[in-house]
């Protein structure tokens, strides 16, 4: 009674709202009816591959569903939550992606500063050097981690023979610390780069007029040219450090996740793949992508990373 | 520059070898193991004491590795094509139009930018065995184009930026519909940029893992990357280190030559969208 007493009066409001705003011209109409046919095809195929398989995954995570055991799939609330965040294996895997992220991440921080520096000033045979060290960035992900895992295996080895013939993947530490190797390889070509467009921004005569000022070589990297790249390392920053916490590809590789050394992602395949738990391996997915929207709201918010592609609005 | 000191030169010249050297041994490793004959794989050395191309003809004779080969290419090139046009779509529309809801496309686009893959796994290979999507061309399309979208929109849309209004109003006036104006005088512009998505988008479909060994399970759809786990050595007791060398080298090489050909290109683009914040 209530309700349809109620939604003429809303309409009527609408039609109001809708009376009030400056008529669109036809020109205006057309430009708008052409921008939605021009975005729809990408819209749907985002939400259809995203948005919906992640509600699916919401839903998914409130029932017990095992394939091995399919007759005994039915709705059970948060018991698979209880499970997954009462277990061990999912905070010591979420340690270990921590770890691994935050290593990886400030070492090809450093590493990628020194290279955009070396690839900005190298006086000579700068094209070359650039382009060699792009690639570790081209080689696939997989293929890099078969290189690393054979230089050390003991007794074949380049790496292995070098220090003794260890076995550095079959110990948790170590094989963390070569993984963090393999990643860093693989990603400081793509900070570097990042952070060498963000020092072409930085003036040379602001450079030069500190040095004529006395300023020593690294007080004019940290008092002018850290603060005028900030932007640009917060935006690096922000992509190392989601593409870091997703890292799946070398451990799958490098250990298989063994020996306590997998990392979150591989926690979600394997409960997917060998223990074939549909309700727990959602859990886990929709975990990973509340700490993925985290680490963005952080960044974001948190340093005012100016997201990419938020400039495009204020032009 | 100003002249360099010897010293400085020096200095110049070990920073630029250090860098050279770290980026290329492992791939030299690669190398050299897809060279040596199982027997002298058990050799740690970098330069093979026997040298033998026996890996690369058994790998380039087998089903096992040629099929996902053809697979990572065909699904690769699909991929990219359809990524490519949809999201030159949406990005003329981000740059060159005023609509409602633009900003909340750009927040979508980043979202989904920041997906960990992951999280998609378990519902889309429930959702796709459903389909009977599992294990075809399609089911990794499918997901590729969605993640080629976000990288697509940006780096088409600080293109599309850098083209001159003026040549579409000019378009405009002639009396070209908006549409024609897009496929005769944008178009063109923006077929560098094109060209640059495309290959950004190709290189993360080539490199895809994840959803590769998720959504197949024969190598009637096994995407390269992927087929490389399951090589076998000649026996149970041979470890496959050659030939997974090898395949390393074949779906590395292709793929590092198209990096150093297109390397402006390929900088402009992972730059456009990320540094001008």
């Amino acid at each position: 009674m209530t309700a349809s007493t109620q939604a003429p009066a809303r309409q009527g409001r609408g039609q109001h709202a809708k009376r009030a705003r400056p008529p669109l011209s036809e020109g205006a109409r057309a430009e708008r009816r052409l921008a939605f046919l021009l975005c729809a095809p990408a819209v749907i195929v985002m939400i259809a591959v995203t948005a919906y398989p992640l509600i699916y995954a919401i839903y998914l995570s409130l029932e017990r569903y095992n394939l091995e055991l399919p007759q005994q799939t039915k709705f059970i609330g948060f018991a698979n939550w209880a499970a997954v965040l009462g277990s061990p294996y999912w905070w010591h895997a979420l340690l270990v992606t921590v770890i691994i992220t935050v290593f990886s991440v400030a070492i090809t921080l450093v590493l990628g500063m020194l290279l955009a520096q070396a690839l900005h000033r190298l006086p000579f045979s700068r094209g070359a050097t650039r382009t060699v060290s792009l690639i570790p960035y081209g080689i696939v992900t997989v293929a890099a981690a078969y290189s690393w895992q054979y230089a050390w295996t003991p007794q074949q080895g380049y790496l292995s023979s070098m220090f003794n013939n260890g076995a550095p993947l079959t110990n948790q530490a170590e094989a963390i610390i070569v993984i963090i190797i393999a990643e860093v390889w693989k990603t400081t070509p793509f900070m570097g780069l990042l952070l060498l467009a963000g020092l072409s921004l930085v003036p040379e005569d602001l450079l030069k007029a500190a040095k004529v000022d006395g300023a020593t070589a690294w007080q004019r990297f940290t008092r002018v040219t850290l603060p005028l790249m900030k932007p640009a390392i917060l935006v690096a920053l922000l992509f190392r450090t989601l593409d870091s916490f997703r890292i799946f590809d070398s451990i799958f590789i490098l250990t298989s996740g063994n020996n306590g050394t997998g990392a979150v992602s591989n926690l979600g395949y394997d409960n997917l793949f060998n223990a074939l738990n549909l309700g727990i391996g959602s859990t886990i997915s929709i975990l990973i992508f509340i700490c993925v929207a985290i680490i963005a709201v952080v960044f974001i918010v948190g340093f005012g990373t100016a997201a990419p592609g938020t400039d495009i609005e204020k032009r | 520059m100003a002249v360099l000191t010897g010293r400085q030169r020096g200095g110049w010249a070990t920073a630029n070898f250090v860098v050279l050297a770290l980026a290329l041994i492992p791939v030299l490793w690669l190398l050299s193991l897809s060279f040596k004959t199982p027997a002298a794989v058990l050799d740690p050395s970098l330069w093979p004491a026997q040298w033998t191309w026996g890996n690369y003809s058994g790998i380039l004779t087998s089903s096992q590795f040629l099929r996902p080969l053809v697979n990572s290419i065909g699904i690769g090139l699909i991929s990219t094509v359809i990524a490519v046009v949809l999201a030159s779509m949406a990005a003329y529309a981000v740059a060159r139009l005023r609509f409602p809801g633009k900003s909340v496309l750009i927040g979508m686009a980043l979202l989904i930018a920041m997906f960990p893959l992951i999280a998609l796994v378990t519902p889309m290979f429930t959702i796709e065995r459903a389909l009977g999507l599992f294990n075809t061309w399609f089911g990794l399309i499918i997901p590729y184009v969605a993640f080629g979208l976000p990288l697509g929109i940006y780096t088409l849309s600080a293109f599309f930026r850098e083209i001159p209004w003026e040549l579409e109003k000019a378009a405009k006036m002639d009396g070209a519909t908006p549409l024609q104006a897009f496929i005769r005088v944008i178009a063109p512009l923006a077929a560098p940029g094109m060209v640059t998505t495309a290959i950004l988008v190709f290189l993360a479909c080539w490199n895809d893992f994840l959803l590769a060994i998720s959504f197949t399970s024969t190598v009637s759809s096994r995407t390269a990357p992927a087929a490389m786990e399951y090589f076998s050595g000649g026996n149970v007791f041979t470890v496959p280190t050659g030939p997974i060398a090898a395949a390393a080298v074949v779906i590395t090489i292709p793929i590092v030559i198209f990096v150093l050909f297109f390397q402006r290109r390929i900088v402009a683009g992972l730059t456009s969208g990320a540094v001008k914040g």
